[in-house]
Formats: C-alpha cells, sequence, structure tokens
C-alpha cells in the first residue's frame, strides 16, 4: 500500500453532512480534509433587524439537540448590553435547564452514535440485538434530560420558554419535585454509564492539544465564565474575538478558527474536564478516577468516557438545583435596551458557543456574530486525521476508514443539528 | 408530567416548509379537541424521542409528510406491528440522526413498541420555505384528522 484515498463522500452517525477525504502517498499522508458541505445558513444576516428579545427563540432553532446552548449565549450577550444580571433562582433553572441538555445530548451520542464505534456494530440498531438493556438504560436516561427540556423550556422541541432576563413561566416547587426520584436513577444509571465505557478498547492517539473551555471559580462551566486554556490563555469573554480567529478554507462551508498567532484548539467536554476536574463534584471525579481517568484526558477516543462522568454531573447538579429550589417571585427580570455590543459565551454538549451582538437604542439588532464548537474544532479534527492515519498505513482500508469516521464523531461534531447517510469509495492510485 | 396519557400522537415536520407542517397541522387540531389520556405532540429532537413518547401507552399514531412520488395528497397507512414500513417512503435517509423507520426499528429490537402503533405518510409537493400548504395536502391532512379519531377509538 504505496498510494491510496480514503473518501466517505456523507458521514455516518454525526449531526449533518461532512465528507472526510484522505490521501497517501508512498506512504505517507498527503491530504486530510473533514469537510462540512452544509450550505451556509445565514442566521447572523436575518438576526439583523430584529428586536433583541427575539435573539433566544431564533438562534434556538439553528440546532434541534443543543438549542438551550443557543439560547444561554444570546441570553447573557443581550443581559450584559442591558446590564442585567440574572442570579438567584432564575440562574439556576438556567442551569437546570442546561443540564437536561447535557443529559439529552451526551446520552444520545454515547450510546446510539459512538457506543457502536468501540462494539463493532454498524449502527445502534444492530448493536441493540445484542446488549437490549443497555440501549433501554440509554434511552431511560435519555428521556429525563427530556424531561427537564420540556418543562423547562416548554415543548419538546425548540425550547420557547427562555427570554432575556429569565424565563416567561417558571415552574413550583411540586412540579420540579417530580424529577427527583427519576433523577436519582439517571445518576446510577450514569454512573454504570462510566463504567461501561471505559471498558471499550481506545486506539492511541495524543497530540499537544491546547484546550479551550470556560472556568468559573465556584462551579462546573455551563452558563458562564473566563475562556481558559492549558497554554496561558485566561480572558474575558468580551476579548473572545481578540484572541481567537475565524478563517476561511476551500473545502468547508464552515469557518475554521484558532488562536491568535498560535494554533488551532480543542473545545469541548475532554476541554472543560482538563480545564475544570477540580470543579466536578466528588462523585464524578471518584467515577473518573475508576474508569482510569486521570485529571488530564488526552487522547480523544476517551471523550466518550468524559461525556459519561459529564453526564454523572449533570445528573448530581440537576438534584442538587431541584433540592434548594425556592420559585422566584418574578420569572425575570426586565432587560432594558441601549447601543451597545454584548458578548455571550456558553458551553454546549460539544464545547463553547460564542455570541456577539450590537444592538442600538431601540433594541434592534444591527449585526450578530456566532461561533459554534464544531467550527472551532475543525482544524484539530484534521490534525488528529492525519496522525492517526499516518500510525495506522497497516490497517485494512475497512478498518481504516471505519477508524477515521471514529476520529470524527470523537468530536460529536453538530454540523447542523442533522444527519445523515454514509456513502463509502477508497480510490487506489 | 403529572397526566397520566395512555395514547400518544405525534406530528412530525417543519411548519415553515409548506407541505411538510402537515403533521403538525393535524397535531394542532387533534390537540384543539382536548382528548382525554390523549398526548399531542408537536415534533420531537430526534427519533429515540419518539420511542420515549410511546412508552407505556396503549397506542400511538404518527404523521409525517412523505415525498415518494406518488399522487400529491395520497395517504399512506401502516400499522407497525404488522407490517414493515417501506424504504420507499419513509426512506432510511434522513436529515435526523434517528428517523421513524430507525426509531421502529430499534423499539422493535428492544421490545419497546406499543400494543399499538400506527404511521401516517401523507404525500407532499410544496417543501420550499415561507411556503404555504398546498390545498390537495390540507384537504389530505383533514382525512387524516378522521382516521386519526378512528384509531384513538380503537386503541381505547
Amino acid at each position: 500500500m504505496r498510494n491510496k484515498t480514503i473518501k466517505v463522500d456523507l458521514l455516518a452517525r454525526v449531526e449533518g453532512e461532512g465528507q472526510l477525504y484522505v490521501k497517501i502517498k508512498n506512504d505517507a499522508v498527503a491530504d486530510v480534509k473533514f469537510s462540512i458541505i452544509e450550505p451556509p445558513r445565514f442566521y447572523e444576516a436575518f438576526l439583523r433587524g430584529r428586536k433583541f428579545t427575539e435573539a433566544p427563540d431564533i438562534t434556538a432553532r439553528i440546532c434541534g439537540i443543543c438549542p438551550v446552548a443557543y439560547q444561554m449565549s444570546s441570553a447573557h450577550a443581550m443581559e450584559s448590553i442591558c446590564n442585567t444580571r440574572v442570579d438567584g433562582q432564575l440562574r439556576e433553572l438556567r442551569r437546570l435547564l442546561y443540564c437536561g441538555e447535557w443529559i439529552e445530548s451526551h446520552v444520545l451520542h454515547i450510546y446510539l452514535l459512538h457506543a457502536p464505534d468501540f462494539l463493532g456494530y454498524e449502527d445502534a440498531i444492530r448493536m441493540a440485538k445484542d446488549y437490549p438493556d443497555v440501549v433501554k438504560q440509554a434511552l431511560q436516561l435519555k428521556k429525563i434530560g427530556n424531561d427537564i427540556m420540556v418543562l423547562l423550556g416548554g415543548r419538546e422541541i425548540h425550547p420557547i420558554n427562555v427570554r432575556v432576563g429569565g424565563f416567561y413561566k417558571v415552574p413550583t416547587r411540586k412540579e420540579l419535585e417530580q424529577l427527583i426520584e427519576p433523577l436519582k436513577w439517571a445518576l446510577e444509571a450514569s454512573l454504570k454509564t462510566v463504567e461501561l465505557t471505559a471498558t471499550f478498547p481506545f486506539p492511541e492517539l495524543e497530540q499537544d492539544y491546547e484546550f479551550v473551555s470556560l472556568r468559573h471559580p465556584d462551579e462546573y462551566p455551563l452558563c458562564e465564565g473566563r475562556l481558559v486554556s492549558n497554554k496561558g490563555m485566561d480572558i474575558e469573554i468580551s476579548d473572545f474575538l481578540n484572541t481567537i480567529e475565524e478563517i476561511h478554507v476551500k473545502h468547508s462551508t464552515s469557518l475554521h478558527a484558532r488562536v491568535k498567532q498560535r494554533s488551532d484548539y480543542h473545545t469541548g467536554p475532554m476541554a472543560r474536564y482538563n480545564n475544570n476536574f477540580d470543579k466536578l463534584p466528588k462523585v464524578a471525579q471518584d467515577a473518573a478516577r475508576k474508569a482510569g481517568l486521570t485529571k488530564v484526558c488526552r487522547n480523544p477516543f476517551k471523550s466518550i468516557i468524559v461525556r459519561a462522568v459529564e453526564t454523572v454531573f449533570a445528573c448530581h447538579e440537576a438534584l442538587r438545583i431541584i433540592e434548594q429550589y425556592k420559585m422566584p417571585d418574578k420569572p425575570y427580570i426586565e432587560a432594558k435596551p441601549r447601543d451597545g455590543v454584548g458578548h455571550g459565551c456558553s458551553e454546549a454538549p460539544r464545547g463553547s458557543l460564542y455570541h456577539r451582538y450590537h444592538i442600538d437604542n431601540n433594541g434592534v439588532i444591527k449585526e450578530a456574530r456566532i461561533i459554534p464548537p464544531t467550527s472551532q474544532n475543525q482544524s484539530i479534527i484534521e490534525k488528529d486525521l492525519r496522525l492517526f492515519v499516518e500510525k495506522n498505513l497497516h490497517l485494512s482500508d475497512e478498518k481504516l476508514t471505519w477508524q477515521c469516521e471514529q476520529v470524527i464523531r470523537n468530536y460529536d461534531p453538530c454540523i447542523s443539528c442533522s444527519c445523515h447517510f454514509l456513502k463509502l469509495n477508497i480510490v487506489r492510485e | 408530567m403529572s397526566e397520566i396519557y395512555s395514547i400518544a400522537v405525534v406530528g412530525l415536520g417543519n411548519e415553515f416548509r409548506g407541505d411538510d407542517a402537515v403533521g403538525l397541522y393535524i397535531a394542532r387540531r387533534l390537540k384543539d379537541k382536548q382528548m382525554p389520556g390523549v398526548r399531542v405532540i408537536e415534533g420531537v429532537s430526534d427519533g429515540t424521542t419518539l420511542i420515549e413518547n410511546w412508552q407505556d401507552t396503549r397506542g400511538a399514531v404518527l404523521i409525517d409528510c412523505v415525498s415518494s412520488g406518488d399522487q400529491v395528497g395520497k395517504i399512506h397507512r401502516f400499522d407497525a406491528l404488522t407490517e414493515d414500513i417501506p424504504e420507499e417512503i419513509f426512506p432510511a435517509y434522513s436529515t435526523h440522526a434517528f428517523n421513524i423507520t430507525d426509531a421502529v426499528r430499534l423499539a422493535a429490537t428492544i421490545g419497546q413498541l406499543p400494543p399499538h402503533l400506527i404511521v401516517y405518510g401523507v404525500e407532499g409537493a410544496t417543501f420550499s420555505t415561507g411556503a404555504k400548504m398546498s390545498d390537495r395536502v390540507i384537504t389530505a391532512a383533514n382525512r387524516v384528522l378522521e382516521l386519526v379519531l378512528k384509531d384513538i377509538e380503537n386503541f381505547r
């Protein structure tokens, strides 16, 4: 095998439409492209001219899997312009809603999209034949995340209950208490998920990544914090665009990102975990250690364990919030618009999601900028692919292609909140 | 969460894409009837959520728009417990991680199909952004609503 080309025209088990192209020449990797082929969606353009209060509802439509992330980043950006501080129980409810999204998204990816890779199945349906109880547990666990989303978000899909300054309606204590017993079960199930994922076979792959995520002095990050990295980044969110730049590459409709005058970087569960291990509750730290993880995990294949650890955190955090909950007097704090620029960044299941808006005195959006985690990770995914192929040229075409796809799925890419079909071509030169 | 529902009806689709909204159109009309014990759901985030919605029900109905090349307004009806859902009508390709066919197959594999599961597909014609539902699809939707009401009676 001196020359060959690996081509995957449409990647399977990712959200949206992406392609993979790897060219090997004289037993060396000549080219790697992870291409996003979804057409541009122009959200930033059609946010212009809309009221600042509409941003959470409009941007929630960007993604069917992580709408809460869009609502949180946009709401925080608008609140920063209006000098509105959402605190106390309203802040706790936002974290609870986010926990619901993390549980739902992480469990979907761990069990139904990623686990089949490790267990050697083409998809979750085939896996379910041999592991029915595992899949049943996954669906039950995912449902609890969905129940939180429905209760706080107002409906099954594209939640509508988040507004700038808080919520349109807040739940009673009694309504939230119904989630306590299911969440206690979910916490146990998520611990079993960590144990299960720790038994998977993990190919070797490690790079000297720059891990970028939020960090908050008092908590594992969801909605707020400074943007930090293991290579010295420690900035206010308002400095995001002074620190990170986006670059257009020919083979992707999604912009790449890199730390200015430095390099590409890694965002997502592994970055959060590595930058914030000390902020995880003890139950999640213990589960991670028992699964063989140390405080820093650099093998992206092990991101499946990290997602499971974060699911433990989300269940634990949801329980904590519900147990201390007192219904606030008002569901929101009034936010008065003024001419200004605001920034919001929150931790979507797949990584840091940055929003920037300029609004005028009437609250009309003049400019919007949204940088989602998957676009930030594209370049690092290509580096992973290059390194992985270089080390695994001895593998059969079939196995190499499969594992290259797995390298991409390590990042749970959310290409457009949609998915997928696999058509595979391997061309030998 | 506090109510006990014995029947679930899920309408799927995108309300801003012409005939694709037919599932939501029917779901909303059914919701207006406020039938006791019937939970009406408009859209789900991914196909596995369908399984969550029909778990522990006596029967469930799914309604979606299809584009198989058949006559516009044609109503396809399948009993998912006794018939295969044909891929030429509900193709395996979908813009979602798990489509209806996947969800039915997964549920069948792990024994989580409800005692009754009826799947409707209404042939659409127009799917462009901002388009209205076509007249023939609205006529078909009203017919499907009648059929769904009969299904609900049969489940009880």
